[in-house]
């Protein structure tokens, strides 16, 4: 459909993409590729790099993978479990609160309120996370308002613990979320065919019929893309479980953090990185399957 | 039916509340009397004179500015010439090249940052605000990208061949035609790059060298230390700036040019 | 080259991968005069019409105006001006500076272009509408707006592009002879590109009708629909009517033919070689050249067909019957309704008559393409 004339389509493309190129080139794939292979290397004395004397005889002992290999350490499987169980609740739960509210805004609720109440959901999707995130802190705190209120309300004598826990860390992660599971839900209800609810009704399918044969499976997209956008950064989650999960709470994302900045064993931290990565991009190239499957708009 | 529909609006209603709660919470708070959290006192401005003056908290701020413009303004000119690659032309590597836009949003910000890092001192270049305008940019050209790719699939490209057929070259139809219809997409692009990169905390906080603290990142280190109605302060005016910013930004976001039929 | 050709198309080929768009065309298209691509969708004339204007390069073959060879001339470098089927007018423009968009690219100064802009919206009626907006125009004003932009540069080539396809029958009615009036005051060579054949009827001069990339007949109007040269062209001018039959002989320009459906005719040579005996051939009449008698004119030298009617639908002001002869073969007789309406309305299904035509409107059909005529 281009025009042919200014010269060959393709090679037109060719300097408006080179820059981009370029750019993620060097500071995206190649910092990748680097810390890669850090992974395979051994921590020096001073957290840096130690060299390695006979690399024939390094990569045959198999000590190359000593990172890969500590990681299945129990300590560690440990965190990775709980990454993913937070992930999971954390989505399933969003997927709950959020289709509701999803459904209310996109079929339910009057169109001039549409907007407003769509509005309503993008602000704190835009806003700063970790603002969002220290609301909790400032909530949960031993001396918080939660605290406060359930004091003078008399429901409990003292000042219960609601902060640095596994508990603390999922209302933050269902909090910080939450709108990115309702965005895709919306999107893919808005789209929905009215008329094919009116069918339904008309054949005889009760409300409930209705929702499991016919809202469910015409929405299945957007419930997909949900749940590819909080699973993933639920994943790897690294702010909302230092601020609010303190010691006792510590998931991949802080696993990572920590070998780079305190225990200055990047070759380690690497290592984790890269397994918290593949998990990521195996779950992506399934949702890619899923969608190819369906034939669904690409973003690019 | 009926009660199905006010069922659901109340739970809408709590689902709200409980994402705005926290908020409201946290900026009715900055304006409390005494440094006690939690209690209150009276109200007062003591704790936003207080941040205006103090040193730090403004040099952050500026830092978090300079970034941001700079990495709007790169991250823009790429992301947007990126997005007329993709959307305009079929050349070669242009499945990895859409891949390669997705890897930056894909991949957690931490494996990014630690990567970052650990390149950046393997190749001898020193930690400065210029590293972390560099790894804004890097993931920032993605959005963009796909913002104003948005914006060009509802583009009429009959009126480029308009403007090449009334005499126009390539480029004159670019400025003249492409641009303008193109440019809400790309200030949407941009105003959320900028939102995005002063609110970077994971990725800062790996690659920001001494003396280039960012906002962000002195927040952080403020909640570390423990909760203060200063840090309530700051976090409302940022709050207020970026829905300043979104408000604008949906304001621009129209939708595209219909293609003039009778 | 003649120096009243405009256009010249020579062995035009346009593939996109494995598929040829646009198959060997050769036309030429005269000074001057309204010349109509006409075809289905998917028959190759817009792609030709753009590769006039420029926008698609030739695969094959080339394309010269006034006599100057532009086949891979970008459409800012070419005397040719299109109207796109949409209109394509920049929606953040006013219309004053859509139609003087193109007069950015000429020497001349502010003033001077306004008045040039005034002076053709003048000529489109739309004298005044400098400072509206597209999305505040009708239909009919904006494609108006288009072609005030493209003849405020003063092309030596109009191209068109099923322009008149977004508006309603009654506008389009009025529009079609506002073009063709506007056309010949002008004297520009129009180049249109449609799919309803009575449009192009109604506009051109010439038309060249097109089917799977290759040009199947072109010539003046009126000689494609009354005399179409291929079974394509017949069936898409709408003249439907096939007879078969086999050559008895073909003594000068007339051949006689012994018809399937039973009976005689002798029917004019068009040019071309004479067939032999005993060939089967096809010929054409169209629906209105066609009658309906009670009885066999044959001795008085009249093709008549036995037929009995199928269906009858009653318009008004005409009537449509469908007939069938005795082997099976169908046609379709367009009558005005000038007969007494109580005879004719004795004639329902089953009704026994005879299709009769005159020789010298029977058309016969050559397999395959004829060239330009």
């Amino acid at each position: 459909m281009s025009a042919d004339a200014g010269g060959g389509r393709s090679r037109a493309a060719y300097p408006l993409i080179l820059p981009t190129w370029a750019v993620l080139g060097v500071f995206f794939l190649l910092p990748l590729c680097v810390l890669f292979v850090i992974s395979f290397a051994q921590r020096g004395t001073y957290g840096g790099l130690k060299p390695i004397e006979d690399l024939g005889a390094y990569v045959l002992s198999g000590k190359f993978l000593s990172h890969y290999a500590r990681s299945l350490h129990p300590i560690y499987l440990q965190i990775f479990w709980r990454s993913i169980w937070m992930a999971v609740v954390t989505t399933i739960v969003c997927l709950l609160v959020s289709y509701p509210v999803a459904y209310y805004v996109a079929v339910v609720a009057p169109p001039r309120r549409r907007n407003l109440l769509l509005g309503l959901v993008v602000i704190p999707f835009w806003t700063s996370f970790l603002i969002r995130t220290y609301a909790w802190m400032f909530i949960l705190r031993t001396e918080g308002l939660a605290n406060r209120l359930l004091m003078a309300s008399g429901l409990t004598s003292h000042p219960l613990e609601l902060l640095y826990n596994d508990f603390s860390v999922l209302i933050g992660l269902v909090y910080g979320e939450l709108p990115f599971m309702i965005l895709p839900l919306y999107a893919s209800l808005e789209k929905l065919d009215r008329s094919l609810l009116e069918a339904s009704a008309d054949l005889g399918a009760p409300a409930r019929e209705t929702f499991r044969r016919v809202t469910i499976p015409m929405t299945a997209p957007g419930i997909a893309a949900g749940i590819v956008l909080v699973f993933v950064p639920s994943l790897g989650q690294f702010i909302v479980s230092d601020l609010l999960g303190g010691a006792k709470t510590i998931l991949a994302g802080n696993l990572v953090q920590n070998q780079f900045a305190v225990a200055r064993n990047k070759p380690f931290g690497s290592a984790v990185a890269f397994e918290l990565t593949a998990a990521v991009l195996l779950l992506l190239l399934g949702y890619a399957a899923y969608t190819r499957r369906r034939g669904e708009d690409v973003l690019l | 039916m009926r009660r199905r529909g006010a069922l659901l609006r109340l739970h809408t209603a709590v689902v709200f509340a409980f994402l705005y709660a926290p908020i409201a919470i946290l900026v009715l708070f900055s304006f409390n009397e005494t440094s006690q959290t939690a209690v209150w006192r009276g109200f007062t401005f003591e704790w936003y004179r207080k941040l205006l003056s103090d040193e730090i908290i403004l040099g952050t701020v500026r830092n978090s500015l300079i970034v941001g413009a700079a990495a709007t303004v790169i991250a823009t000119v790429l992301g947007t010439l990126a997005a007329l690659a993709m959307g305009r032309y079929r050349f070669r590597g242009e499945g990895l090249t859409r891949n390669l836009l997705y890897l930056p949003i894909i991949i957690p910000e931490i494996v990014v940052g630690a990567a970052l890092v650990t390149f950046f001192g393997v190749a001898g270049l020193r930690l400065s605000l210029v590293t972390v305008v560099i790894a804004h940019v890097v993931f920032s050209i993605s959005y963009v990208a796909i913002v104003v790719r948005a914006r060009l699939s509802g583009f009429d490209r009959s009126l480029e061949e308009a403007a090449l057929d009334l005499g126009a070259r390539p480029v004159q139809t670019f400025f003249r035609v492409t641009l303008p219809l193109i440019l809400p997409g790309v200030v949407a692009g941009a105003l959320l790059v900028f939102t995005i990169s002063i609110d970077d905390y994971v990725i800062t906080s790996f690659v920001a060298g001494v003396g280039a603290t960012t906002l962000p990142l002195q927040i952080y280190s403020m909640l570390k230390v423990g909760v203060t109605p200063e840090v309530n302060a700051v976090s409302t005016l940022l709050l207020a700036t970026t829905v300043v910013l979104i408000l604008f930004a949906q304001r621009l976001q129209q939708p595209p040019p219909e293609r003039s039929e009778g | 080259m003649p120096n009243d050709v405009s256009v010249a198309i020579r062995g035009v080929t346009k593939r996109f991968g494995e598929t040829a768009a646009v198959d060997r065309v050769s036309l030429d298209i005269r000074r001057g005069e309204f010349f109509s691509l006409l075809g289905p969708s998917g028959c190759g004339k817009t792609t030709l019409l753009r590769m006039i204007g420029g926008f698609e390069t030739p695969t094959e073959g080339s394309i010269a105006i006034d006599g100057a060879d532009m086949t891979d001339t970008p459409p800012y470098l070419r005397p040719v001006n299109m109207v796109f089927q949409h209109y394509a007018l920049f929606p953040h423009l006013t219309v004053g500076e859509n139609v003087a968009f193109g007069l950015r690219y000429r020497p001349m100064d502010g003033p001077a272009r306004g008045r040039r802009v005034a002076e053709v919206l003048e000529l489109l009626q739309l004298s005044g509408f400098e400072a509206r907006r597209p999305d505040q125009l009708s239909g009919g004003q904006r494609q108006r707006v288009a072609l005030a932009r493209a003849l405020a540069l003063e092309p030596r080539v109009l191209l068109l592009d099923e322009p008149l396809g977004a508006l309603d029958q009654k506008l389009r009615k009025e529009v079609q002879v506002q073009l063709k009036r506007l056309q010949r005051s002008l004297g520009i060579t129009f180049v249109f590109v449609t799919h309803d054949q009575e449009e192009a009827l109604t506009m051109s001069d010439r038309i060249a009708v097109m089917h799977r990339g290759r040009v199947e007949q072109a010539g003046d109007a009126a000689r494609v629909f009354e005399r179409p040269a291929t079974e394509f062209v017949a069936n898409f001018m709408g003249a439907s009517n096939f007879f078969s039959g086999s050559v008895v002989e073909a003594p000068g320009g007339d051949v006689v033919l012994e018809l399937s459906g039973g009976g005689r005719a002798s029917v004019p040579l068009d040019g071309g070689p004479a067939p032999r005996a005993g060939e089967a051939v096809r010929f054409v009449v169209r629906p209105e050249k066609l009658d309906l008698r009670r009885r066999d004119l044959s001795e008085r030298g009249v093709p008549s067909v036995a037929v009995t009617v199928e269906d009858r639908v009653y318009q008004g002001i005409s009537t449509i019957w469908s007939v069938r002869d005795a082997a099976g073969g169908r046609f379709t007789v367009y009558e005005q309704n000038e007969r007494p309406f109580e005879e004719s309305s004795r004639w329902q299904p089953g009704a026994r008559l005879f299709l009769c035509f005159h020789a010298r409107d029977a058309v016969l059909l050559r397999a395959g393409g004829g060239g330009a005529s």
